[in-house]
């Protein structure tokens, strides 16, 4: 099976060119998706392969494309939804939280909602305050939602294909700041479970638990932990929802210390969710109570010095880490 | 300044009885500006108000192209969305308006704040995310505040900022006429892009413009392109957008916004109307922008040759054109207000470059009016503490909020 090195945007291309190649109920619609080949060229050479009827440019109508693509996938299709960022699905809220995850449980069962919403989230560009959601916090309170973090390449695309192919609403938080990144991704057709946690790093001493681009902060803080001679087991948990708590719970009670690092606000979160599951699993194996790493609890700021501070970064992983093993 | 009914010809003012009157141009190409007649500033405005506009016009211009430079050189972050060839625009319908009036616009707003008054180095500092910026370094380019000016922002989620503006419009009639028992005569101004059209918020904030007769003047800057959409690939009835207007019973009128004399003189008469009677208007501001929609554009969506037929229409240009005609201006004179203008831009770079970064406590303040201490949930120890410093905006002081 031959691998090749990819950008992470050509891996979320090839995963919907070829769903769109095995299934004509499949189609993408968005802002610039079409003729401009995406705002971030992530739908690159779609238009060519696939035609106007499938690739569809919209205008800048979140809540209206939003929700249009949601009655179609009442009615069977297989929408893809790009937000130019997530930060403007928040125009759309309505429709994706009010109709897209509820449709099947209202109607007793009779209406689904095979559809993906995606595109990029995350703060890191200095994109102000409008701009710079971390949506997970919001949406992962919700229920009817399956929500995915790729942090790499090949889960972009393993990830992306069954976010497809899977007959619920799915929100998939990309990172624009990690389009260019590249990564091993096989030639060969794989799909990526939902609710299966990857060990991005084994270790011995302290769990650490991520969601998307967050785990590249976590792989570096372990490098530079190493070096003190302390061995941390990185976990990239891929989804949200359905969250992986068997493996955290698995990898817990070896370590017995547990940091969550999570770029969405601290109260309420998905961070906040896995300490209280943590907790509850694993109140007799913990040394020390979970630690978290969030953005600080203020709106985004532009200036680069604050932005940076106010992000999950390698320092403040080993800051909390050193705390959270009594070696600060 | 008084209308003259000359003014009145080149304005094309549609009212619910007679849409009829509208100009029907032609989907977008006719905002050409030598189409319109040819018209001397003597005539309507004095020669300090055109001196005023067109220097105005020239210091956004120099502006901009040192933010391209800056942005280039990595010194400034994020996006950046310059107004290079809609100075127009943002310099006429300001020039129209009191320094009362409130404003509100969407993220390409750089020209709108120097308009409104922002000092160049405020403006700059912002973007370079120094702490004498507009907000602090808080903000950045697609988010410039300034209370002195009455700007309320910079927004950028597109159309986020015209349900604003219709709210900044209803608090003028509401504190003249319900606070003050007074018969209301001001307006706010609220613009949008063309790609804004398409959001439930502009319609939303129409029909309740239209509803509660806010005074407020709807400005849409027509530049034919959202990114790399042209009108008609995203706005049904791109071509008369006052039929949309109508449809909200607001009256509507198209603006040659290439032209800078067109826009003060159109925005004059429409803004005194909607003072004198208190209600709404809507404007279809025919503009174009010259360089891409931000930093990273290659423009592929439109032709080269269609940006030259524009930039042949250069709003600068062309005042500089009607000034000399009119004896208001030499080229000497000329290349002097253009030497200020390189000076000013370039002063602010060297300011914004030589203003501190903010200190790692401002993440903090500004969150809240009455803050009660940072969040203390988190395991992260940084995260404990109170606030340092209170905001300056205090609604409760008699010397702040609305007049
Ligand atoms: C709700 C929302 N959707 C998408 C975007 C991304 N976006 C920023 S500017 C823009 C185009 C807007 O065009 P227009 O309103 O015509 O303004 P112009 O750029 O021409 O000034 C888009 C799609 C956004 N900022 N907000
Ligand atoms: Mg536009």
């Amino acid at each position: 099976m031959s691998v090749r090195e990819i950008e992470y945007r050509d891996a979320l291309n090839e995963a919907m060119s070829e769903e769109m190649r095995r299934d004509k109920r499949v189609f993408l619609l968005g802002e610039e998706v079409a003729q401009y080949d995406g705002a971030y060229k992530v739908s690159r050479g779609m238009l060519a392969e696939f035609g106007e009827r499938r690739i569809i440019d919209t205008p800048i109508s979140e809540s209206g494309f939003a929700g249009m693509a949601i009655g179609a996938a009442m009615m069977g299709l297989r929408p893809i939804v790009e937000f130019m960022s997530w930060s403007f699905s928040l125009v759309a809220a309505d429709p994706i939280l009010n109709n897209a995850p509820k449709m099947l449980y209202m109607s007793g069962g009779q209406f689904g909602c095979p559809i993906v919403f995606r595109g990029n989230g995350g703060a890191g560009g200095q994109l102000g305050s409008t701009h710079s959601w971390c949506v997970e916090g919001l949406y992962s309170n919700v229920p009817g939602i399956k929500i995915v973090m790729p942090s790499t390449p090949y889960e972009a695309k393993g990830l992306l294909k069954t976010a497809i192919r899977d007959d619920d609403p799915v929100f998939f938080l990309e990172s624009e700041r990690m389009l260019g990144t590249k990564g091993e991704v096989p030639e060969s057709e794989y799909l990526i479970p939902f609710g299966q946690a990857r060990i991005a790093r084994a270790g011995k001493d302290v769990t650490l638990v991520s969601f998307g681009r967050p785990v590249l902060f976590c792989l570096e803080a372990a490098e530079t932990l190493a070096k003190e001679g302390i061995s941390c087991e990185v976990l990239d948990m891929r989804t949200i929802r359905p969250l992986d708590i068997g493996s955290i719970v698995k990898s817990v009670r070896k370590t017995s210390a547990c940091v969550v690092v999570d770029q969405s606000w601290s109260f309420a979160s998905p961070g906040s969710e896995v300490a209280a599951q943590v907790h509850a699993a694993c109140f007799d194996d913990l040394d020390n109570f979970v630690h978290r790493v969030h953005t600080v609890d203020v709106p985004t700021p532009y200036a680069t010095e604050l932005e940076q501070e106010y992000l999950p970064s390698a320092r403040r992983i080993c800051e909390a880490v050193r705390a959270c093993l009594y070696r600060a | 300044m008084t209308a003259s009914p000359k003014v009145w010809a080149i304005l094309a003012m549609s009212t619910l009885e007679s849409t009829q009157a509208l100009t029907s141009f032609d989907v977008h190409g006719a905002a050409n500006p030598s189409s319109a007649p040819s018209r001397r500033p003597g005539a309507m405005v004095s020669a300090e108000l055109a001196m005023h506009l067109l220097r105005q016009m020239v210091v956004i211009r120099e502006f901009e192209v040192r933010c391209m430079q800056a942005y280039q050189d990595k010194k400034i972050g994020g996006f950046c969305h310059v107004y290079i060839g809609q100075e127009a625009v943002a310099v006429g319908c300001t020039a129209a308006i009191r320094p009362s009036d409130p404003m509100v616009t969407a993220y390409r707003d750089h020209g709108h704040a120097l308009a409104r008054g922002m000092s160049a180095n405020a403006c700059m500092a912002e973007m370079f995310g120094r702490v004498d910026g507009c907000a602090k370094g808080k903000g950045g380019s697609m988010h410039m505040f300034d209370r002195e000016h009455n700007l309320f922002g910079g927004h950028g989620i597109v159309g986020a900022q015209i349900p604003l503006g219709v709210g900044l419009a209803f608090a003028c009639k509401y504190e003249d006429e319900v606070i003050h028992e007074r018969k209301s005569d001001r307006v706010a101004l609220a613009f949008l892009g063309d790609g804004a059209l398409n959001q439930g918020a502009f319609h939303e904030a129409m029909n309740l413009a239209g509803l509660l007769n806010t005074p407020a003047v709807i400005i849409c800057e027509n530049n034919g392109y959202s990114m790399g959409t042209s009108i008609h690939r995203g706005t049904t009835m791109g071509h008369n957008l006052a039929a949309k207007a109508a449809a909200y019973g607001i009256e509507s009128a198209v603006v040659d916004g290439m032209d800078v004399l067109s826009v003060y003189e159109s925005m004059s008469l429409i803004c005194d109307r909607a003072r004198r009677e208190s209600r709404p208007a809507f404007v279809d501001m025919r503009t174009y922008r010259f360089k891409g929609h931000s930093m990273s554009d290659p423009r592929k969506y439109r032709t080269r040759e269609e940006e030259s037929q524009y930039e042949a229409g250069d709003p600068i240009t062309t005042m500089k054109g009607r000034m000399i005609e009119a004896g208001m201006l030499t080229n000497e004179a000329f290349k002097s207000i253009l030497r200020e203008a390189r000076a000013e831009a370039k002063a602010s770079v060297e300011f914004a470059e030589s203003s501190p970064v903010p200190a790692i406590t401002e993440l903090h303040t500004d969150v809240f009016v009455e803050p009660w201490g940072r969040y203390t949930g988190s395991s992260d120890p940084k995260m404990l503490g109170g606030a340092r410093r209170e905001p300056s905006f205090r609604a409760i002081e008699n010397s702040e909020g609305l007049s």
